[in-house]
């Protein structure tokens, strides 16, 4: 087709995809740049950064939720957008909302703690909002490059975050091993991304499922290998930033190197992100899926021609393009009806699904047996938030083996990850709040300085039991209800496939939460049995009688609530997952 | 709909936690006041039980009803299947007695704590509700949130306020009943997905209260209820899967969804498995009993009493509430294991028991030799084909073994009572320093040696009646472990007699602190002379307790036994007929079959005759204490 169309085709497809849309990261965009843009106007010059982050990120919580689909029988569309680069649909606003809200949260959690100081606010929150927007970029990725872009896009900042604490000799050593090794990570995911590419002719998620599972029963053993490779390679990328078992050496040190603030923004957003994006990928790679449908405009027309252009496609495609004509304004059931099913699919996402197992396993486990020795509650931190990833990564592998056989249950696993991100927020960024607000006072992040805490602030003392009993996973508290949607997923999964992995899965979830308590105790003991005695004297926050207090009253009080009522969340999450695939 | 019972029975589920949150709002530094606030909250769980106990008033276990009482369902988290589901039972209703008849001398015992006050009453009322809840929640997931709610504060009560290896003692408590929690949970969730309520009849819905209509609504009314709830699962409106005991109860008895082979044996097999040593973990039975001794020990007196009087009783209460029902199969195939394991434990824990010379690891040890009573007991499931499917003696066995669990949590609380009162004073435990506290604290010996007449099981207390009909029962089951379990009671007898002679005889006290060794005070003989009258009541007249009892466990044993003639033993004739018919082909008329017809030798009027038969073993045993 000519130049000028294509430009103008590609002018009408961005100006629908960016609004409402990618509104969020428009509005976080234009946050940053009205941040760094106040320090020109005099009079404005003494305006507090944060207060800009925090209405700009509550403007973009408010748009992150589609309000007119809320209530109303009218569910919420999937279409892709920027010419299949991104893909919108009820998964994306959950994700979406998930880190937005947690930005706010994070806001005023910094505010109270008092790192950033002024003179490094506007810095350390472009780069945090920076982060956020390449994460928002994760969770709706649906094309490799993207896939790169948003990997790099979120952690190129988090190598600046770690080194925040300028001076401090640990801080440049952490942002250095992150720095390294995630270019290290990036290159060899690229490489991968590329024989992905190379082979399937695409990088665009549902084409790239349409030729794998079409070409699989006839690929000759060398093409096999080269995907495998390439599938492989990009796991790795993947698996650094999940912090996942062999590539989360640099999770401890980063994680003992930055300060308490950083650490909560690392392990809840960055691990949510990159979960989210694990689910993308296997699921786009996974699930072959008819309707290619682009954001909705007058000339819907157009967009299969933009869309065709877009790919190297080959004649069945264009048969599957016949097939999304029809599909184009159907809901949900027509998905399930039109989406093709073949055999070498469910091979594709059994191999996924073990490969993704196999992370899972060792990653819990080595998490929660390398927590025993530490001594620093950060770096004991660092090992407990490898450990989480390892537990969310459990449900993927039962999604990807129910994806076949029982839709509907297979997204109730994706769900039970949804739900336990959502828990999961709460927990971390209570326990680092907690670690943060201590140090202020306390001034140190030794465990041994936490000694007898209950006799000084019994109130933050209880919270932070609290927190460290729910990560364990014990009612009544939120945590358990995440372990336990987790592990229902696995036993669906095996109740309903016969796959024996799950099962072992399961049990390796179990014996991991039984290790676990060992670490976790650890700390509550140092807390409330011991007298205190032996500690330097310094009066550690109390709860009733200051603002880090009562953010650390907020942040606690949802695992209890949560775990009396979480049918709310639970049907959010489920929602979430509506046109997943 | 309102259902009064979810009132009543919240109630006193949950007035324990809301006064822990109302003592959180007490000023620090009250001490008597925090204490008798405590007390008085542990009483006004204790009188609607009572009330509840009493006959002849508005509220009153119906000793005639065998099925679930007081029974109320609500929707708690629907998109998962769970109900905030609970009721009572002739199983459950004694031991919430026992719980809240406890928990009151219990903390009549805290007294003698003296640091962190506040903070122990907190814990303690936050343990109660716990503890109640468990016994009467019917929902498995709301079991399971009880059972591990109670896991928190043990923890810190034995880690916190404990004796000299208290941190040691409270984590390998928590790690072991943790370890078996999660076995629990992997059973929980693999019946949860197998369950499907449409595979039920509407008559098995009603009995498992599935239509959540009020009992005493019209019978046509529930069966069209139940077959609502049938069509909507089958239309997939609503989800089959369930967490309703009773009615994963009638799946395992009547239906074959739990019967799919995992790597060779069913799923029932792998869930008794996984849900018994769970349980055995807390009884605790020999070999996951180790961390009894530890915790007992270090645990201050009344949080022993409560551990060795309600804890341990719910291991217990899990095996014949929920493995036996849910997973006979498993029961059956497996009774000579559990049998077994119960013995070991006697066995052992006695033994054990005679080598201490720590007096209350003496008592520990003494918990675990009671409770393999429990175990036996329970596991005598002698009504098979040989015994013509006579439900008598494992009915006799089940109910010796409840009766065990009240009369041990009884005598045992009031043991570990004893060892705290004179700990108190003297601060050492050593058996071979006593002596000659009958001079000096005579009151105190008598109600002692009393209480520990009654862990021996004299008769005419209450630790007799329970070891009598448990060995009594396993006579038909098996020879060999009726004579090893009768001669515990010799081994039981020569620790306990050799205890009490070190301890309160003799004439002359050779320990520490002689001078602190005042009279007993009114407070510890308010607890010691209430555990005593107790114990002589329940051993002079029993059917105070078995009166409860005996209408739901003759219907347990009864079904089980049903199950038995109609399930297995078809399984079994299948499985020899197959045998027998490979033979024949291969060598015609070399075997004769002999074929055991069903139904011979059980016809429907022998069943009510023994049915009556074992009611009247109480009627017997009354005949024989009281008189005709």
């Amino acid at each position: 087709m000519e130049l000028h169309q294509l430009v103008a085709e590609s002018i009408a497809d961005t100006k629908a995809s960016l609004w409402p849309a990618f509104g969020p990261e428009l509005i976080l965009c234009a946050t940053i740049l009205v941040m760094l843009l106040v320090k020109l106007i005099p009079g404005l010059r003494k305006l507090d950064a944060f207060l800009i982050v925090l209405i700009g990120s509550l403007a973009a919580l408010y748009f992150a939720f589609p309000l007119k689909h809320f209530g109303s029988s009218d569910p919420l569309p999937r279409y892709e957008l920027f010419t299949g680069m991104l893909v919108y649909d009820a998964f994306t606003v959950y994700m979406r909302a998930f880190l937005v809200f947690f930005a706010v949260l994070f806001a005023l959690f910094t505010r109270i703690s008092g790192i950033p100081d002024r003179a490094d606010a506007v810095d350390f929150y472009c780069m945090v909002l920076g982060a956020i927007v390449g994460m928002c970029l994760m969770v709706s990725a649906n094309h490799l490059l993207v896939v790169f872009l948003a990997v790099e896009m979120a952690s190129v900042p988090s190598y600046a975050l770690a080194a925040m604490l300028k001076g401090r000799r640990e801080s440049s050593e952490a942002a250095l091993k992150y720095s390294i090794y995630g270019a290290g990570a990036a290159g060899v995911m690229l490489y991968g991304i590329s024989l992905l590419a190379g082979i399937l002719g695409s990088a665009h998620f549902p084409t790239m499922a349409a030729e794998l599972s079409q070409r699989l029963p006839e690929l000759s053993p060398q093409e096999t290998m080269v995907l495998v490779l390439g599938g492989l390679m990009t796991t790795v990328g993947l698996a650094f930033k999940l912090s996942a078992v062999p590539f989360h050496f640099w999770c401890p040190d980063v994680f003992e190197g930055a300060s308490a603030e950083v650490n909560a923004f690392l392990s809840v957003a960055s691990k949510g992100a990159a979960l989210a994006l694990l689910v993308r990928v296997s699921l786009g790679l996974g699930m072959t899926h008819a309707e290619v449908a682009g954001p909705p405009t007058p000339e819907i027309q157009t967009q299969h021609a933009i869309s065709t252009a877009s790919g190297a496609l080959a004649a069945p495609e264009a048969a599957l393009m016949a097939v999304a004509d029809e599909s184009l304004v159907s809901s949900d059931a027509d998905h399930v009806d039109t989406f093709t099913f073949r055999d070498s699919g469910t091979d594709v996402r059994h191999f996924i699904g073990l490969v993704i197992a196999l992370l899972a396993a060792v990653t819990c486990t080595f998490g929660n047996l390398a927590a025993y020795g530490q001594t620093n509650i950060k770096r004991l931190l660092a090992y407990s938030t490898i450990a989480h990833a390892g537990y969310m990564m459990l449900p993927i592998p039962a999604a990807l083996e129910l994806a076949g056989v029982d839709p509907p249950a297979a997204k109730a696993a994706i769900a039970s990850l949804a739900l336990y991100m959502g828990i999961y927020l709460f927990m971390n960024l209570g326990a680092f709040a907690i670690v943060a607000f201590l140090r202020n006072t306390l001034g140190s992040e030794e465990i041994a300085d936490y000694s007898g805490l209950v006799r000084q602030s019994p109130g933050v003392a209880i919270c932070l039991a609290t927190i460290l009993f729910s990560l364990v996973g014990i009612p009544p508290l939120a945590g358990f209800v995440g372990k336990f949607a987790i592990f229902a997923s696995l036993a669906e999964g095996y109740v309903s496939t016969g796959q024996v992995y799950l099962i072992v899965l399961l049990i390796l979830g179990g014996l991991n939460t039984v290790i676990s308590l060992f670490y976790y105790l650890r700390v509550i003991k140092v807390m409330t049995f011991e007298s205190g005695e032996d500690r330097a004297p310094a009066t550690p926050y109390r709860m009733l009688s200051s603002l880090a207090g009562l953010y650390t009253a907020l942040v606690t009080a949802p695992l209890i609530l949560l775990f009396v009522s979480w049918e709310s969340l639970n049907n959010w999450a489920q929602a979430a997952m509506q046109n997943l695939f | 709909m309102s259902n009064p019972h979810v009132g009543l029975l919240s109630f006193i589920v949950f007035v324990p936690a809301l006064g822990a949150a109302a003592l959180a709002f007490f000023p620090k530094g009250k001490d008597e006041a925090i204490r008798l606030f405590t007390l008085a909250t542990t009483i006004v769980v204790l009188v609607p039980v009572l009330w509840i106990a009493l006959p002849n008033n508005g509220q009153s276990f119906d000793i005639a009803a065998a099925s679930m009482q007081k029974v109320f369902a609500l929707e708690w988290i629907p998109s998962f299947d769970i109900q905030y589901f609970m009721g009572m039972d002739g199983i459950s209703f004694p031991l919430v007695v026992l719980t809240a008849v406890i928990c009151v001398m219990a903390m009549l015992a805290s007294w003698s704590i003296t640091k962190y006050v506040k903070a122990y009453c907190i814990l303690f009322l936050l343990l109660e509700t716990g503890m109640l809840g468990v016994f009467m929640a019917l929902d498995f997931f709301l079991f399971y949130v009880f059972w591990e709610v109670m896991l928190l504060p043990m923890y810190f009560l034995i880690g916190i306020w404990g004796g000299s290896r208290k941190e040691y003692a409270a984590i390998k408590f928590f790690l072991y009943t943790l370890v078996g929690s999660v076995l629990m949970l992997i059973a929980i969730l693999m019946l949860y997905f197998s369950s499907d309520l449409a595979s039920l009849t509407p008559e098995q819905l009603v009995e498992a209260r599935a239509d959540h209509l009020p009992a005493d609504a019209d019978d046509v009314l529930k069966l069209a209820a139940a077959q609502d709830l049938i069509d909507q699962v089958n239309s997939g409106e609503v989800s089959g899967h369930t967490f309703n005991i009773l009615a994963l109860a009638q799946m395992g008895q009547h239906t074959e969804l739990f019967d799919a082979p995992i790597l060779g044996c069913s799923l029932q097999h792998w869930a008794f498995v996984l849900l018994f040593i769970g349980f055995i973990i807390k009884v605790p039975s020999v070999p996951f009993h180790t961390w009894l001794p530890d915790a007992h020990v270090e645990a201050p007196t009344p949080i022993s009493m409560i551990l060795a009087g309600v804890l341990l009783k719910m291991g217990g209460y899990g095996i014949i509430r929920i493995c036996y029902p849910i997973c006979p199969h498993g029961g059956y195939d497996f009774a000579y294991v559990v049998c077994l394991i119960g013995v070991v434990s006697m066995v052992y824990g006695a033994l054990a028991a005679m080598a201490q010379t720590d007096f209350k690891r003496l008592v520990a040890y003494s918990s675990v030799s009671h409770m393999g009573y429990v175990v036996l007991g329970l596991g005598v499931w002698s009504a098979t084909a040989e015994n013509l499917y006579n439900p008598y003696y494992w009915n006799m066995g089940i109910k010796g073994a409840m009766f065990q669990m009240i009369g041990h949590g009884v005598s045992s609380a009031g043991m570990f009572f004893m060892v705290g009162v004179v700990y108190d004073r003297v601060h050492h435990r050593n058996l071979n320093e006593f002596g000659g506290l009958y001079g000096r604290m005579p009151l105190y010996t008598a109600l002692a040696i009393g209480l520990f007449f009654a862990g021996l099981g004299l008769p005419g207390l209450c630790g007799f009646i329970g070891e009598v009909f448990v060995v009594l029962s396993v006579w038909k089951f098996s020879y060999l472990l009726a004579v090893i379990s009768a001669s515990v009671v010799i081994l039981t007898a020569g620790y306990i007699l050799w205890a009490v002679q070190r301890v309160y005889l003799g004439a002359e006290y050779k320990g520490p602190h002689e001078e602190a060794l005042v009279p007993i005070n009114l407070r510890e003989l308010t607890v010691a002379a209430t555990l005593f009258v107790l114990a002589i009541w329940f051993g002079v007249y029993p059917n105070t307790v078995l009166r409860y009892m005996d209408s739901t466990i003759d219907q347990q044993v009864i079904e089980l036994t049903e199950w038995t003639r109609d399930v297995k033993a078809v399984e079994e004739e299948a499985a020899t007929e197959a045998v027998e018919t490979a033979k024949d082909r291969d060598a015609p008329g070399l075997h004769d079959r002999v074929e055991i017809k069903h139904g011979e030798g059980t016809s429907a009027a022998e069943w009510t005759e023994l049915s009556v038969h074992t009611n009247s073993v109480k009627e017997d045993l009354h005949a024989f204490w009281i008189g005709p």
